[in-house]
């Protein structure tokens, strides 16, 4: 089963657990500046948005690589950087149309979200539930379930 | 590991900023934070020093944890003689720029010194310069932090800044960073502002590592799950913050109210967690609209708020209209019971002024609730303060949060804190203080083991020097009964010596409703090298506490300081459980002193000092 990670704005605190969480999975440090999920505060509404690549099938920076350094990783399904190939053009950064990928200026190479070879960190760390790995063919089945739960419910009650 | 092993020292006068290593040799016997920078503190200033003076220091402080995974990992200090007090002051905050600092590379940042002109401190990893502030000196903490990131166009960059309180000397000042968490007790803020430090900009990107990360990752994990499954820090704080308590704190008649005149407050319930979640008439919508985290914290007690948009004070200003910092417990009873104000928007709107001015709003509602009290009685008329100061007046609190904010009309006196204004009055015996700093939201009459908390804490009145509140109502770690005197001293004793360890690690005190020493040594002995057990952070706590109390004796104070007013060793309380119930200090000051190893008269006696290396 194909797994994605899903994300539920609503229940995030905003707390960065992810970005510590990614950034040590790959850089070895804790060090949100180096996390490849950021959490968006808009301060002024109440709101925090967790926010990273949703490994699109028909990936934008994989097609736009002119060195074909970004694959699909079979198993998990994710769009996965080769660091020996990346020559660090950014093209793939103009092309995706979410930011999700940008250039680490300490390596040379771009960055993105590889789903930690399908254990994503970011997910383990969310004290909230906030960030879900659940089945990539029902990330709506929670949302489903929750007005499903609603249909219906005054003819529970008076039966 | 854990630490950065590196200080940033600012020289204000010269204009220079050096590193130079951490002193390693210290780390070891005060951890960092709160203990190891009052070291840094006392062995770099003389005690007695004028805290406005430009031979006073002031320093923002990380610790070990701090930018770690660790639970509420995210917290720094800022450590000075503080202004509102003339004793040691350390005041802690959450939010982000704690991490941020250490993510640039820095356990700690000491100011000395004073800038010839108003400056602003930028940070970015190695590079560090001090810039011109004239284009945010007269503006807001909101507009200054803004305004930085717009000019130097980092949105990523952290700030904490001074308000225009903290610029026109208000001597209770705070520094505020991400909008609405702040250094907020003492005067902090106050003696930033006195060395032209308009505010401090930090962008870090260099990574925080930990000694054996396996191990870390493991006790870590275990000690959130302890935080998810306790009621307190699982449950009640997410869903209703620090407020939870105002119901709880009232019924049992130790909810100070109208300057302490009162121990409970017929409006509690309307400006209590259930209030805040009730809604409005006006648009169906509740104050709270969410809960919040600071960097790092699983527990997630903060508040976002709103205030009504057809509330008197802000209908004609939409800039208020938008979601922000919303009421703590401390915040809601100093601005609301304190002074007899049951409007929970007006409440609101007065916080969200303290945080745009940086002003603490612990001090501000006490100071205010003892103007009104002289008011009351004739000793304010309506000339001096500009318009009725009657208790229960929300135009009162709306028109004086905004005036002392901006240092003007009666707003300078309020800026004074209520020991010096109520002196200067010719009513010293109404303010309700300790070593010059107001109260919090417990009554010692109604809640023993808090009278010696007060009288005892070395920053003046304080509830996070020893929140025996945790024991005395909530039963953390075991339930006292809060009207008996009997075992107190110990109880302040215990905690004090423990929060202070806590203090000084980077995390926040709210995991001790949850978490003993027990739980945070294996997180402080897996991120740093050296053993740390929970005996040995004990005697860390107990020789910072006696550190902290040797500053102040060397600045002039003495025993005779750890008295309380004469409202609450006389007065007893009129209704509620409490009721006849003064506070019993002399029952438990003595055997405080003596498990203290001090002498009868309060002195930290040669032995408890060389038995632990102060």
């Amino acid at each position: 089963m194909q797994k994605s990670l899903h994300i539920d704005p609503g229940k995030c605190t905003g707390c960065l657990q992810c970005e510590m969480a990614c950034s040590y999975d790959n850089e070895g440090a804790f060090n949100p500046s180096k996390s490849r999920i950021k959490v968006f505060a808009f301060h002024d509404e109440g709101r925090f948005v967790p926010y990273t690549c949703t490994q699109c099938d028909e990936a934008w920076c994989m097609q736009a690589c002119p060195v074909d350094a970004i694959s699909v990783d079979a198993a998990t399904g994710a769009k996965v950087v080769s660091d020996a190939r990346c020559v660090g053009c950014k093209v793939c950064t103009i092309a995706c149309p979410f930011g999700t990928i940008n250039y680490n200026a300490d390596t040379g190479k771009v960055v993105k979200c590889d789903l930690c070879e399908g254990d994503p960190a970011c997910a383990t760390a969310c004290p909230t539930d906030a960030i879900t790995f659940i089945d990539a063919n029902w990330t709506g089945l929670e949302r489903m379930r929750a007005w499903a739960a609603k249909t219906d419910s005054g003819a529970q009650a008076s039966a | 590991m854990a630490w950065a092993r590196n200080v940033l020292r600012v020289n204000l006068t010269a204009g220079t900023c050096t590193n130079e290593p951490l002193n390693m040799d210290w780390a070891m016997k005060y951890l960092g934070q709160r203990g190891l920078a009052t070291k840094y503190l006392y062995e770099e200033i003389d005690p007695k020093v004028d805290p406005l003076s430009p031979d006073n220091k002031l320093i923002m402080t990380t610790g070990p944890l701090t930018g770690t995974m660790a639970s509420t990992a995210g917290r720094y200090s800022v450590v000075t003689k503080g202004a509102l007090t003339g004793a040691i002051a350390c005041s802690n905050s959450g939010g982000f720029f704690g991490n941020e600092m250490k993510n640039a590379g820095y356990d700690m940042i000491i100011f000395e010194g004073k800038a010839p002109k108003p400056v602003y401190l930028l940070v970015q990893d190695d590079s560090a310069q001090l810039v011109d502030a004239a284009g945010f000196w007269g503006k807001s903490v909101w507009d200054t932090e803004e305004g930085i990131k717009a000019k130097h166009g980092d949105p990523q960059i952290r700030v904490a800044s001074i308000g225009i309180s903290g610029e026109k000397g208000c001597k209770f000042a705070c520094v505020v960073n991400d909008m609405h968490r702040a250094a907020g007790r003492s005067g902090v803020g106050t003696v930033m502002g006195s060395k032209n430090l308009k505010a401090v900009a930090i962008r870090g990107t260099k990574g925080v590592k930990v000694e054996d990360f396996a191990a870390f990752a493991q006790v870590t994990n275990a000690a959130k799950a302890v935080l998810a499954e306790n009621a307190v820090t699982g449950q009640g704080l997410p869903a209703f913050g620090t407020q939870v308590l105002m119901n709880v704190i009232n019924e049992m008649g130790a909810l100070p109210t109208r300057n302490f005149r009162d121990i409970q407050f017929e409006g509690a319930k309307d400006i209590s967690a259930e209030a805040m979640a009730e809604p409005r008439r006006s648009d169906g919508k509740p104050n709270l609209v969410r809960n919040g985290a600071c960097f790092g914290c699983t527990i997630a007690c903060g508040r976002v708020s709103t205030i009504d948009r057809t509330h008197f004070s802000v209908a004609e200003r939409p800039e208020y209209h938008k979601a922000s910092g919303g009421l703590e417990y401390e915040a809601a009873w100093a601005l609301g019971a304190a002074t007899g104000v049951n409007d929970l928007d007006a409440l609101t709107f007065a916080n969200f002024l303290c945080n745009e001015q940086g002003m603490d709003p612990i001090t501000f509602g006490t100071t205010l609730g003892a103007a009104m009290d002289m008011y009351e009685e004739g000793v304010l008329t309506t000339a001096q303060t500009g318009m009725p100061l009657t208790f229960g007046s929300a135009e009162a609190l709306v028109k004086m949060v905004e005036l002392t904010g901006k240092g003007e009309g009666f707003g300078v006196e309020l800026g004074l804190g209520s020991k010096r204004l109520c002196e200067k009055y010719g009513r010293p015996e109404l303010s309700m203080s300790v070593k010059g700093q107001e109260f919090p939201a417990y009554d010692g009459r109604g809640i023993q083991g808090m009278a010696l908390t007060y009288a005892t804490s070395n920053r003046g009145a304080c509830h996070l020097r020893s929140y025996t509140v945790a024991s005395e109502v909530l039963g953390i770690p075991e339930k006292t009964d809060p009207l008996v005197t009997d075992g107190k001293a110990g109880l302040v004793k215990a905690f004090q010596d423990a929060t202070a360890a806590v203090d000084s690690a980077g995390i926040c005190v709210f995991t001790t409703f949850a978490w003993t020493l027990d739980d945070i040594a294996p997180q402080i002995d897996a991120a740093c090298e050296g053993n740390w057990t929970s005996e040995y952070l004990l005697e860390v706590g107990e020789r910072i506490w006696n550190l902290e109390r040797q500053f102040n004796m060397k600045a002039g104070f003495t025993g005779a300081d750890d008295t309380l007013p004469k409202r609450l060793l006389k007065d007893a309380a009129k209704t509620g459980p409490a009721t006849g119930k003064v506070a019993e200090l002399d029952k438990m000051l003595p055997e405080y002193y003596e498990l203290r190893g001090w002498t009868p008269d309060g002195t930290p006696s040669n032995e408890t000092l060389s038995r632990l290396g102060v």
